[in-house]
């Protein structure tokens, strides 16, 4: 259970660009199933969707993942917890050029030094469950549009998190490639990976899997 | 507890793994770097490993010179000992014995250089004839048997055949000598008989020199005693000031180095920048990202320091320094030619270390650290 | 000042460690006014990510101190040829009064600077980090003893004449001279050696004990300390002798030389290593009842005596090994 508290999210305090991406939102979610974060542009969805995967603090407000209060801790151990219970997949996919495809699907797991072997065999076992162990050894740059935003959840996946994050994961495919993804995605939740997307792609949020929309505007909750 | 440590180890190998990787794909961004680097690293390393072969050489020849010389002074001038001073000096008690040198300097018009003119106590060539060092040989095409014709003190013509050429391997201080006979000597020179140019004590126990030297000022007070470990004294300290000397000239350099080191690491491109976004977006904490770049300025200062330090040492032990020995050495026209004897050393690393390795690793902390601190979410914006 | 590059560079690296720790302690003194976790805001932010920074450069000044306690000594014995009756470093650390408080203050920096990050790797463990102001105050006191150290080398090294006769180790460290050094000297070696091997004991046995009880932490801290200074001092006035199969000759720097094997080094990084350890594991007993950091320190208490007491052992091994290789026989039983 993921738990927000009257969470605002300001961006450039006190400063003349100040930004206020989020305000005052109190949300409850389910760590298992999909769901979805709705809103044009602009929203806040992304802001959201950073605090609650421990990539940025709120600016007031709490937040707990399963009773633990993340919203407080130090830059350092907010690192930790999101190793330990997110994967990202995030709307550019942003592999690391000149890396190969198997090099980027392990670089997650680096700081956590796991057996080199043990790790090499994980990423693997992830590259032929999403078909991708024949172009192991390619560079990112030469992936096609479908095979990098495989590379991308399979990168996503490699440190095993109970929880996916996707940030507007279809809004640079075609809509082939857009249901690919979302049968992948909802294959992943049935095997219990809980799913949060954030998106203002009708072909996710109007997805039959999706077990709940929130919708955001000018970062509020309006139901 | 071990398996803590194997993690600790692991993680770095993968830190320095990836900065490897980072490195090799970028090649021509570090090449700039890599090779200023380099080459601090061998101008220093060039300087510092030639005056210190010049200063085990010297020290080298020095140890088979004579403990304590006697020299006279008029005026304060070094003037020629009269002979007799032999006599009371060697009645000072500690002194074992004692002779008289006769030595000088003679310039060359034809030439244009100073020889070293010296009479050896042992065996020295008979008169009429000379034994040359290798300077004067090569400089004035002589070998043996020619005779080598020089203006003497008095206008006349002296000509002494060449008998031998002395042994390349001290040539550094043997390049510009010329032994001969002490009556072609006092002849050439116009010497008076009985006088010689210093006197040379042996003193039986070396820890006593110090003290002998006393008694001589006592008993002939327009004498000057020297000390075999002042002369080398005074050669260390003279390395070391040239050595000094040269840092502190490319001290300059190496500020503009350190300010390179600083601006590239400042200066990342977009994609380096968007690199270590992704780094943190997916995982990676501050302090893992400082490590990684940490390692990559490590390996490139190895390398510079390998290539650096390498270069130098071809330069200075097989090609003679020939870019430094005319600053170095420190006389002119008959440059001996020598090929100093290879040595490595701690001080010298460790000194080189702390002036290359050092300043470059602490241009890049900040930088560094200023990229690392880069915002997780700034991917998603 | 003689102008050789090795006191340029180590004047160099004093000056850079002194800017580099006056940096860090002013962003600690931000830190000690601005820090409030439970805020969210972007000061608080920077200030967390200043730690890091902070951090770093600390951990950069004290290696780069135990470099610069190498080339000091390398560098004191290469003068030695410089001056009338040195016969090795002491004898140019003897030269005026500035040498040995110049090498002690290296040291002391290294141990400080090896304490400090001992003390910010168990804070920065815990999520609330409770050591920040402890930590950032020893920072502050840190800061100036480097800038004292920089400028008591500097003043060594400018009042360095190479004509001065001074007196070598064999003055200084043989039983006829005076002073402490000569005091240290003229121990008798199977005093001194009788001492080591009880300081051995006592600092192994408490390590033992903390690392199995859990308690003890603070006594093993002390008692480091004292196994470190009683170390030292039988170094000189015993082990060398045994090293140099020679009754008389006590320096502790020609230790370092090859035609010793280098003993040097076996003997002193593992003492200093191990006494910074426990120096560290002693100090951060003084928090162990706190909430967030009792299991912290429990554990990496542990670890750290763990590596100390591999150290010291290293240290006493080799110790008793020069001792019982060695050809010189002081006395007969």
């Amino acid at each position: 259970m993921i738990q927000l508290d009257r969470v605002d999210k300001v961006y450039n305090q006190g400063r003349h660009n100040e930004v206020w991406a989020v305000r005052d939102v109190s949300l409850e979610l389910a760590t298992r199933g999909i769901t979805v974060i709705k809103g044009p542009s602009g929203s806040g969805k992304t802001s959201l969707l950073a605090m609650i995967g421990c990539l940025a603090r709120p600016t007031r407000g709490r937040i707990h993942l399963d009773g633990q209060l993340l919203s407080g801790l130090p830059e350092r151990f907010m690192t930790r917890v999101r190793r330990a219970t997110f994967g990202f997949i995030f709307q550019r996919f942003n592999l690391i050029r000149g890396l190969t495809l198997i090099e980027n699907v392990m670089l997650p797991a680096y700081p956590l030094a796991p057996d080199p072997r043990e790790l090499h065999e994980r990423a693997m076992r992830l590259l032929r469950q999403f078909r991708l162990q024949a172009r192991a050894n390619n560079k990112a740059e030469w992936l096609s549009g479908g095979e990098a935003q495989r590379a991308a959840i399979c990168r996503a996946l490699i440190n095993q998190p109970r929880i996916l994050i996707a940030d507007e994961p279809t809004a640079n495919l075609d809509s082939h490639l857009a249901s690919e993804l979302m049968e992948l995605i909802t294959q992943l939740a049935e095997r219990g990976s809980g799913i949060l997307i954030s998106s203002h792609d009708p072909l996710v949020f109007e997805h039959e899997r999706v077990a709940r929309v929130v919708q955001l505007r000018d970062g509020r909750v309006c139901d | 507890m071990i398996q803590d440590m194997r993690a600790v180890l692991r993680r770095q190998r993968y830190l320095l793994e990836y900065s490897l990787a980072a490195l090799a794909r970028r090649p021509g961004k570090h090449l700039l770097l890599l090779s200023v680097y380099a080459l601090i690293v061998f101008l220093l390393s060039s300087t510092l490993l030639f005056t210190q072969a010049m200063r085990q050489e010297s020290a080298r020849v020095l140890a088979e010179s004579p403990e304590l010389i006697v020299q006279r002074l008029v005026a304060g001038r070094h003037d020629l000992i009269p002979a007799h001073y032999l006599a009371s000096l060697t009645r000072i008690r500690g002194v074992s014995d004692g002779h008289g040198r006769l030595w000088g300097y003679f310039y060359d018009p034809a030439v244009r250089a100073n020889y070293t003119l010296m009479v050896p106590r042992l065996d020295p060539p008979p008169a009429g004839e000379i034994h040359l060092g290798a300077g004067v040989a090569r400089t004035r095409g002589l070998g043996l048997g020619d005779y080598l014709s020089l203006r003497s003190a008095r206008g006349e013509p002296f000509a002494p055949r060449v008998t031998g050429v002395l042994d390349g391997r001290t040539e550094l201080v043997s390049s510009d000598l010329i032994l001969m006979h002490p009556d072609d000597f006092r002849h050439f020179f116009a010497l008076p008989p009985e006088h010689f140019t210093d006197l040379v004590l042996e003193v039986r126990n070396p820890r006593e020199v110090r003290k002998v030297a006393e008694k001589i000022i006592q008993a002939l007070p327009d004498t000057r005693p020297i000390l075999r470990e002042e002369i080398l004294r005074t050669y260390d300290a003279v390395f070391g000031w040239r050595q000094g000397m040269v840092f502190l000239v490319l001290s300059g350099a190496l500020l503009a180095f350190a300010i390179l080191a600083w601006d590239r690491a400042a200066g990342l491109s977009a994609e380096e920048r968007r690199e270590i976004g992704i780094l943190k977006a997916i995982g990676w904490e501050t302090r893992e990202v400082i490590a990684m770049k940490l390692w990559e300025g490590a390996a490139l200062s190895l390398m510079a320091f390998l290539i650096g330090y390498l270069l130098a040492y071809l330069h200075v032990f097989h090609l003679s320094a020939t870019l430094f020995a005319p600053v170095l050495k420190g006389w002119a026209v008959l440059y001996p030619s020598f090929t100093p004897t290879p040595f490595i050393d701690g001080l010298q690393v460790a000194t080189l270390f702390f002036f290359t390795v050092f300043p470059y690793m602490v241009a890049i902390l900040i930088p560094i650290w200023r990229v690392a601190i880069t915002d997780p979410d700034q991917v998603m914006r | 000042m003689p102008l050789n590059p090795a006191i340029l560079a180590l004047n160099l690296v004093s000056l850079t460690q002194t800017l580099m720790l006056l940096l860090a302690a002013s962003l600690g003194v931000q830190i000690l006014r601005h820090w409030d976790l439970s805020s969210g805001s972007e000061r608080q932010l920077a200030l967390e990510r200043r730690t890091e920074l902070i951090a770093t450069l600390v951990a950069w000044v004290c290696a780069g101190t135990g470099l610069a306690l190498l080339l000091f000594v390398y560098n004191a014995e290469q003068l030695s040829t410089q001056f009338v009756g040195a016969m090795c470093a002491t004898g140019v650390l003897n030269a005026n009064v500035w040498g040995w408080p110049a090498l002690l203050l290296k040291l002391g920096l290294f141990f400080a600077g090896a304490v400090w990050l001992i003390l910010s790797r168990v804070d920065l463990q815990a999520p609330d980090h409770p050591l920040i102001r402890p930590k950032y105050g020893l920072l502050l006191l840190i800061a100036p003893m480097a800038l004292v150290e920089t400028l008591v080398q500097w003043g060594f090294f400018s009042a360095l004449n190479p004509d001065l006769i001074t007196s070598c180790c064999g003055f200084l460290f043989g039983p006829e001279g005076a002073g402490v050094a000569a005091e240290v000297a003229g121990l008798d070696p199977a005093a001194s050696l009788v001492a080591l091997a009880l300081s051995g004991l006592a600092v192994l046995a408490s390590g033992l004990n903390y690392r199995l009880r859990g308690r003890g932490g603070g006594l093993f801290g002390l008692l480091a300390v004292a196994a470190c200074l009683v170390a030292l001092v039988a170094v000189v006035s015993a082990v060398a002798l045994y090293v140099y199969e020679h009754p008389h000759h006590h320096c502790p720097f020609c230790l370092l030389k090859g035609g010793h094997g280098f003993i040097g080094y076996w003997l002193y990084l593992p003492l200093l290593g191990a006494t910074a350890l426990a120096v560290g594991v002693g100090l951060m007993q003084v928090w162990r009842a706190h909430p967030s950091l009792v299991t912290i320190i429990a554990l990496e208490g542990r670890r750290l005596t763990t590596i100390a007491l591999v150290l010291f052992t290293i240290f006493y091994a080799v110790a008793a090994w020069a001792v019982l290789t060695s050809n010189l026989i002081l006395w007969s039983t």
